[in-house]
């Protein structure tokens, strides 16, 4: 019997578990893919909005001001990069102007500092490879950029750390009440807990249902990202949006916390939970806004090209309820959710005392988890003296991003433990450089299948079937 | 300090190390990453290496280990399992492994021959989703030969360069079906040599001008959509087709590995994403000198041996003080050549000048002119972009040379 179980890995659930894990509780997580962070969490611009965007009065507005102010001490306990880099909403017409000047007022009124409006010299000074077309922007210095996969492995782990449990491929199907609290089952396993937090993403409307709840609908709308190669990381250095208006939202160009530049996203309605394909007219999209932007777009430096899914919900703002007592609903978690996670995460928080769950705080809680990156930036004594204990760290895997073995294996054994190609991926960058794993990909399989005690041909890149390898060759092992 | 140290281990770097000792020079230190020398050669055991060299066909660790044993007999160091991470415009390269650590060295002269990677699949922009089962013909190669497992059982071949090609008839061989190889050209990137041994021989069709549109699949390939494509590489709509299969291998070209040239401060040929070089394939800083693939692709390894031996002597006048510099002498190409290595000349001497053109053309001959003079002509029946050419110019042919320029001209 778990005091709360947590549905979904993404960084809502991640945040959500790590911040009960502070208090004497059983927590589990229940994630029905691979590896956590699979969701809308692995695949979206990864900015922390600074907070003008969101409606005045709105849950959005007040957790993103919130939990923006909450994520550099979040991403510091956690190591996880976090930069604060500022943002631009750039304006090429007097219409864009009005709005430009409405989003200031909007922001003022959500409490975000720094906002101003530059014209266009003062732009062109912070940002010289903007398009000429541009003619003012606001400036709001607390936007920042965070990378949303790590920041939810970092979480899990330290809510693992202390003591909470991750149950993979545990896609939840039914849910009923019992005596003290849930019965949440999937088709082969079950789990039981007093309360339960629905944090299910796109499908959070599905698992609602489970408990009769039908208040709500959520459907996908479809984020089609262009990823260049780090050399183009410099083009910009703010997170470049375009002013929203009748035609659209625009697109944004924004360099990542690892130093690569972002394209995207498109905006397509669809209802599609699953597909997560890109398609031709996206790239002409994105391509095509980005031009507006900073002119020439070097896209023959594309290194990878993704989509992401918002849970759009039908109410227009995040929908935190309790539709039922010791059940709690955290959906259409659309953007600035991952900006908003640390907030919603207190939010739930204090819904679920309200309803009666007793937080006593533990004495052992560590709320720091060693960084991903530790090895990355110690000095070239420390590394040495960690290579003379550890000689896997002297041995690069992945020549792109200069990724060690040590650094793998940290990956595969550490909370919570990566078990496929894209796992190793996502927590270390191994296969995330230019050639894209096609060097590193048979090595790291080996370090998969011993860790795992599995043959190398049942290596997956995410799991399910999505094996590497079919079959011995008729010479082989 | 050192006096010659030489990045990577492959075909290029041994070949340089053995011409550099040969002219006298002693100490030497070839860094390599891998657990063996002999670079991407250890995965190519087909046959067909070392017909120019040896006058013999021999596999890819055939021919490395001739030149691994060379590199015992003379006795010339080497590190393996020891990745450069980085090198100065002053020739400090600091490396690490796993029992040094992470180390310095500064060397008198340096040779890059850190070969070339494949493109990967993101360059590519290709619509649909992102299951396992699609690789780089290389890293396909890398399974089957060096850790004996198999990618996949019904494949798509997409771009017809030689990895692509000897990976089809590979993976026919280990009983995979090879349903097509699609070219966006309307001509292969490969030899001509490859697509008769590796397709014809084997009844796959190689489809040109065709190109992957889209691809399917929720955790691994279940096929592609084919389309072909009209004169400016645009799909054509009504010709979408779909192809089941479990397998994609992507041969779409090879880049040069040029991130330490780069952080010495070298500069690169936008033409051939390698380092711009003299007949001594010494590069723009002084003491660098670069060979192999990472200066160029080629097709076959006996012109990267034969071009690393220049490298390696070359080094050695560097290292001894004893090379002369006289000249400057700019090579200009007309774009139907596509480029030249070396481009500039700066010793008067004679000089092999080897070049590809940009599409496939037939009864041409190559003219190199300096202003208004002929100074070669040479007559071609057909090029092709897959085909490195050469042509060699005499010591006496550039004497009042100020400027070559290579053209194409129809006959
Ligand atoms: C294109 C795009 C751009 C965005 N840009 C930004 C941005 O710049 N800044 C920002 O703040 N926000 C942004 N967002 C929003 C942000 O990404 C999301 O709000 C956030 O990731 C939502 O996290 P989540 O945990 O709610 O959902 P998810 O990450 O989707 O996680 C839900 C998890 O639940 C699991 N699950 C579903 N059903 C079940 C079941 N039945 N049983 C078990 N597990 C289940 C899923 O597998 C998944 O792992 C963007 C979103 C998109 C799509
Ligand atoms: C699949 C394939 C099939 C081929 N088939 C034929 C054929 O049939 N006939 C033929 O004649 N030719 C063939 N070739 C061409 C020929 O083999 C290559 O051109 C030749 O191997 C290139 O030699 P290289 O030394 O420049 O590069 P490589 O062989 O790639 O060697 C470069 C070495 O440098 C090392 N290195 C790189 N960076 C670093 C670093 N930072 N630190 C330390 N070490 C580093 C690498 O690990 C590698 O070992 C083929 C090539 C391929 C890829």
């Amino acid at each position: 019997m778990y005091d709360v179980a947590i549905i979904g890995a993404g960084v809502v659930g991640g945040m959500t578990a790590r911040a009960l894990s502070k208090y004497k509780l059983k927590i589990c997580i229940l994630e029905k893919e691979n590896d956590v962070a699979m969701g809308a969490t692995k695949a979206n611009s990864a900015i922390v909005h600074a907070g003008f965007d969101a409606k005045e009065g709105s849950l959005k507005a007040r957790l993103n001001v919130r939990g923006a102010e909450m994520m550099p001490t979040v991403c510091r306990e956690l190591g996880v990069k976090y930069q604060n880099n500022g943002s631009l909403v750039v304006g090429f017409n007097e219409e864009d102007r009005a709005i430009i000047n409405d989003l200031l007022a909007r922001g003022k009124a959500n409490g975000v500092a720094g906002l101003e409006i530059l014209e266009q010299d003062a732009l062109k000074r912070l940002e010289p490879n903007i398009s000429g077309e541009a003619i003012c922007a606001l400036h709001a210095p607390t936007g920042s950029i965070v990378c949303p996969y790590d920041l939810t492995v970092a979480a899990i782990g330290n809510a693992m750390d202390n003591g909470a449990q991750l149950k993979r491929n545990f896609a939840v199907c039914r849910i009923e009440s019992t005596e003290n609290g849930y019965l949440l089952s999937s088709q082969t396993d079950s789990v039981e807990a007093r309360f339960v937090i629905n944090c299910a993403g796109v499908y959070s409307d599905a698992v609602a249902n489970m408990v009769g709840d039908t208040s709500f609908r959520v459907h996908p709308r479809k984020g089609e990202y262009i990823l260049l190669d780090k050399e183009c990381g410099t083009l910009v250095s703010h997170t470049i949006f375009q002013t929203p208006s009748k035609m659209g939202k625009g697109i944004l160009i924004s360099p990542t916390v690892d130093g690569n530049l972002l394209l995207g996203p498109t905006s397509v309605d669809g209802e599609d939970k699953e597909n997560k394909a890109t398609t031709q007219e996206g790239f002409a999209d994105i391509i095509e806004k980005a031009q507006k932007s900073i002119g020439a777009v070097p896209l023959g430096k594309t290194i990878t090209s993704f989509c992401g899914l918002r849970a759009v919900g039908s109410t227009g703002d995040f929908i935190i309820t309790s539709p039922k007592k010791g059940f709690i609903n955290a959906a259409g978690i659309e953007s600035p959710g991952l900006s908003a996670s640390p907030a919603i995460a207190e939010y739930i928080t204090q819904m679920l005392s309200q309803q009666g769950l007793t937080l006593t705080e533990k004495e052992s809680y560590n709320p720091i988890r060693t960084s991903s990156h530790a090895f990355r930036e110690m000095s070239l004594e420390e590394k040495n003296r960690l290579i003379k204990e550890n000689p896997a760290y002297g041995r690069i895997i992945c020549r792109c991003e200069g990724v060690t073995e040590g650094e793998i294996l940290d990956a595969l054994r550490r909370n919570p433990k990566a078990t496929d190609l894209d796992g190793v991926k996502r927590r270390t960058r191994a296969q995330m450089g230019r050639c894209q794993g096609g060097f590193c990909s048979p090595y790291i399989i080996e370090l998969l299948a011993r860790e795992l005690g599995v043959p190398y041909e049942r290596v997956t890149k995410s799991g399910g079937a999505s094996f590497i390898n079919v079959a011995q060759t008729k010479g082989g092992q | 300090m050192k006096d010659l140290v030489i990045i990577g281990g492959g075909p290029a770097g041994m070949s340089a190390a053995i011409a550099a000792a040969d002219s006298g020079i002693r100490d030497i230190l070839v860094i390599e990453r891998d657990a063996h020398l002999g670079g991407i050669l250890q995965q190519c055991i087909h046959n067909g290496f070392g017909l120019h060299k040896f006058g013999e066909e021999l596999t890819g660790p055939e021919y490395a280990w001739k030149y691994e044993q060379k590199l015992h007999d003379l006795n010339i160091d080497y590190k393996l399992n020891t990745m450069v991470l980085d090198l100065s415009e002053d020739k400090v390269i600091t490396a690490t492994n796993s029992e040094d650590g992470i180390f310095q060295i500064r060397a008198k002269a340096v040779i890059l021959a850190m070969g070339c990677r494949e493109r990967a699949k993101g360059a590519l922009n290709i619509a649909g989703s992102r299951p396992a089962g699609i690789y780089s013909a290389g890293t396909a190669q890398k399974f089957v030969n060096m850790k004996g497992f198999l990618p996949g059982k019904n494949v798509v071949i997409l771009g017809s360069g030689d990895i692509g090609l000897i990976m089809a008839r590979r993976m026919t061989l280990e009983g995979a079906k090879v349903h097509a190889v699609c070219e966006l050209m309307p001509y292969s990137g490969g030899l001509a040599r490859n697509i008769q041994q590796c397709l014809h021989d084997f009844d796959i069709p190689l489809r040109l001008s065709h190109t992957v549109v889209e691809i399917h699949g929720k955790d691994r390939l279940e096929g592609v959509t084919i389309a072909q494509v009209d004169a400016s590489r645009k799909p054509i709509e009504k010709t979408r087709e779909y192809i089941p299969c479990d397998t994609l291998l992507l041969s779409v070209g090879l880049i040069p590995e040029n991130e330490l040239s780069k952080a010495a401060q070298v500069d690169i040929s936008p033409i051939t994403n390698g380092a711009v070089v003299d007949q001594d394939r010494q590069t723009s800083v002084p003491g660098i000198f670069a060979c192999g693939n990472v200066l160029h692709v080629h097709d076959l390894v006996d012109f990267v041996s034969e071009e690393a031996e220049i490298a390696g002597k070359a080094a050695a006048e560097y290292i001894n003080g004893s090379q002369s510099d006289a000249l400057s002498i700019p090579v200009k190409t007309d774009g139907k050549i596509r480029y030249t290595v070396p481009q500039i000349i700066t010793r008067k001497k004679d000089v092999t000048v080897y070049f590809r053109v940009s599409d496939v053309y037939k009864n041409v001959s190559v003219k190199v002119t300096s202003g208004d003079a002929v100074i070669v002509s040479k007559k071609k029946r057909k090029v092709a972009p897959g085909e490195m050419e050469s042509i060699t110019l005499k010591r006496d042919q550039l004497a009042s040379v100020k400027e070559l320029y290579f053209s194409l001209e129809g006959m």
